[in-house]
This record gives C-alpha cells, sequence and structure tokens, in this order.
C-alpha cells in the first residue's frame, strides 16, 4: 500500500516560494495564474493491508513529523 | 558555571559557542546528541547554530527526536536554563519548547550579515545586562529565519513579557530582513527560562571581529 502525503503552508501564511513562483510565471507572460501555492509530496510505501489502519498512521506521522501544524497543513491519499 | 552545548550532526557553531562561553570564564562541555542525559552540573544549556541533519524535511524537524531531546525537555520542565542559537532556535520550536515556528526568509535568500537588533524586553536573565531600546550589533545567518505566529499566539507573547529582541537599524526603527512578524528575532517561554533568537551573539564577542555586543548579552547568563 502506498500514502501520499502533501504538505502546504496554511492559508494564510504568506508562501513566498509561491510568490515567486507565481511572479516568474507572469514574466513569462502566463499572466491568467491566479495563485500558485509551492508545497511538497512525501510517497510512503507502507507495510499495511488496512486502509484505515494505513490513514490512521500516516496521520501522526503528519502531526509528529512530516507536517509542522503551526505552520502547515497536509492531505493524505492511501493508495491500495 | 557549567554551560554544555548540543551537537547533533550537521551542527556547526558548537565550538564558537563553546570559545565564547570560555572567553566568559565559563566551564564548557559539548554534548553529543545521543546522550540520554544532561550532566547535573549544567548551568546553561545551549542548543547550538548550524544546519542539523541537513535541514532535511524542515529546519530542526530531524534533530527534535535525538536521544537528548528528551532530557532536553525535562530539564526545561526543571525549570533549567536552555538557549537555542539560530538553529538551536528552530529546534526548540520544532520541539514545542518555544512557541511558533521559522519559515524560509520572505525573500527567500539566505542572509549573512550584520544587524542591529532592539531591546524589547529585559525583565529575563538572557538580557538583564541590558536596558530596553538599547541597539546591539550582531550577525545573523540563515535562510528560514522568517519567525511566524499566529495573532492569538502574538497577543500571548506581548502579554507576558516574551517579545525579547527585534529586528532594526543603528536609530532602533523597525528594519525587517527576512519577513518575521513584528520583526522579531528572539523570544523566551512565558515560565522565561527558555530562550530562542536568529541572530548569532557567540560570532559577536570582540571588536576585531566587527562587535562585541555579545558578551553583554550572554554574561547575563553567567551570573548565579
Amino acid at each position: 500500500m502506498k500514502a501520499i502525503v502533501n504538505v502546504f503552508l496554511k492559508a494564510g501564511v504568506l508562501d513566498s516560494q509561491g510568490k515567486a513562483v507565481q511572479h516568474a510565471l507572469s514574466s513569462l507572460h502566463f499572466s491568467h495564474v491566479n495563485d500558485v501555492r509551492v508545497g511538497k509530496q512525501i510517497i510512503l510505501k507502507l507495510d499495511e493491508t488496512d486502509v484505515i489502519k494505513a490513514k490512521e498512521d500516516v496521520i501522526k506521522m503528519c502531526e509528529e513529523l512530516l507536517a509542522n501544524t503551526v505552520i502547515e497543513d497536509y492531505e493524505i491519499e492511501i493508495i491500495s | 558555571m557549567k554551560v554544555a552545548i548540543l551537537q547533533f550532526p550537521g551542527t556547526n557553531c558548537e565550538y564558537d559557542t563553546q570559545h565564547a562561553f570560555k572567553s566568559l570564564g565559563a566551564e564548557t562541555e559539548v554534548l553529543w546528541h545521543k546522550s540520554q542525559n544532561i550532566p547535573s552540573d549544567t548551568n546553561l544549556l545551549i542548543v547550538a547554530g548550524g544546519f542539523s541533519y541537513g535541514d532535511y524535511l524542515r529546519s530542526g524537524a530531524i534533530a527534535k527526536f535525538s536521544p537528548v531531546m528528551q532530557a532536553v525537555k525535562e530539564y526545561a520542565a526543571n525549570g533549567g536554563k536552555v538557549l537555542g542559537i539560530c538553529n538551536g532556535f528552530q529546534v526548540l520550536t520544532e520541539a514545542g519548547l518555544l512557541p511558533g515556528a521559522l519559515k524560509r526568509n520572505e525573500h527567500l535568500h539566505f542572509l549573512s550579515q550584520h544587524h542591529n537588533l532592539k531591546v524589547i524586553s529585559n525583565n529575563n536573565i538572557f538580557l538583564e545586562k541590558l536596558e530596553n531600546n538599547d541597539v546591539v550589533n550582531i550577525p545573523i545567518a540563515h535562510h528560514d529565519g522568517n519567525y511566524y505566529i499566529n495573532e492569538e499566539g502574538l497577543k500571548d507573547l506581548y502579554e507576558n513579557d516574551q517579545v525579547l529582541l527585534k529586528y532594526c537599524d543603528k536609530e532602533g526603527h523597525s528594519s525587517n530582513p527576512n519577513g518575521s512578524v513584528d520583526a522579531i528575532a528572539g523570544i523566551c517561554n512565558k515560565e522565561k527560562n527558555v530562550f530562542g533568537l536568529m541572530p548569532h551573539p557567540e560570532r559577536a564577542m570582540e571588536m576585531i571581529l566587527g562587535s562585541n555586543d555579545g558578551v553583554k548579552m550572554l554574561q547575563g547568563f553567567l551570573q548565579a
């Protein structure tokens, strides 16, 4: 089973990298890009067959290490 | 007076810090992160600057799980004095010993320069040798020094006198190099025994290095 974790800065926390990318896109004339958020993707291979159990585990991993919940949100996708 | 200085893989300011405290007459010990205990005669514990674990994932994120950190938490909970400098500040926020978080600098550049800091509160052992509104010149060297805390947390910091230092210019007017909330450069916990700042006082110990303002800061810890 695989888990895909996406970590992004929370809405309301300025994403300087996103802004820089948006600015660069606009200099390339992609001026219709309204907002860019840069995050990171963490892909985990899990030795687990129970989807619910896997998700619970990955939530714990995010809370303890993978995201800093003071400034970041995370999304988890489990692929069985 | 005994100062213990933590060393993680990737820490690179432990010997500068040791040199600084030795020059003030303190006994020092560099403590490897695998240690399970803080030496019992420690009066001050430093989480030194550098790039613990290569800043992988986030600055300070992996160091918080080093064996020594459990002992650091107990030491702090028992009122022991802890100072995190630069990466040490990042480690202490990641470990939940200080509120808030350090984000990537707003303009995304690594900063390595002298910067002026204004003393906001000297009502603590760290800065009591200085006066409020004093301006000190201390080097900064960081990529992730953009201090963030939400509005509620910021209110708490001010109410409890936990904002210690802010970035400013020579005259003491606000000058924010990295996008930190309210130009905050250093804070402490509510109990005023855990301190963190991005600037490096241990690099400002003699005039040949451009400033000796760090002496007044670190000396605060050395009174009994």
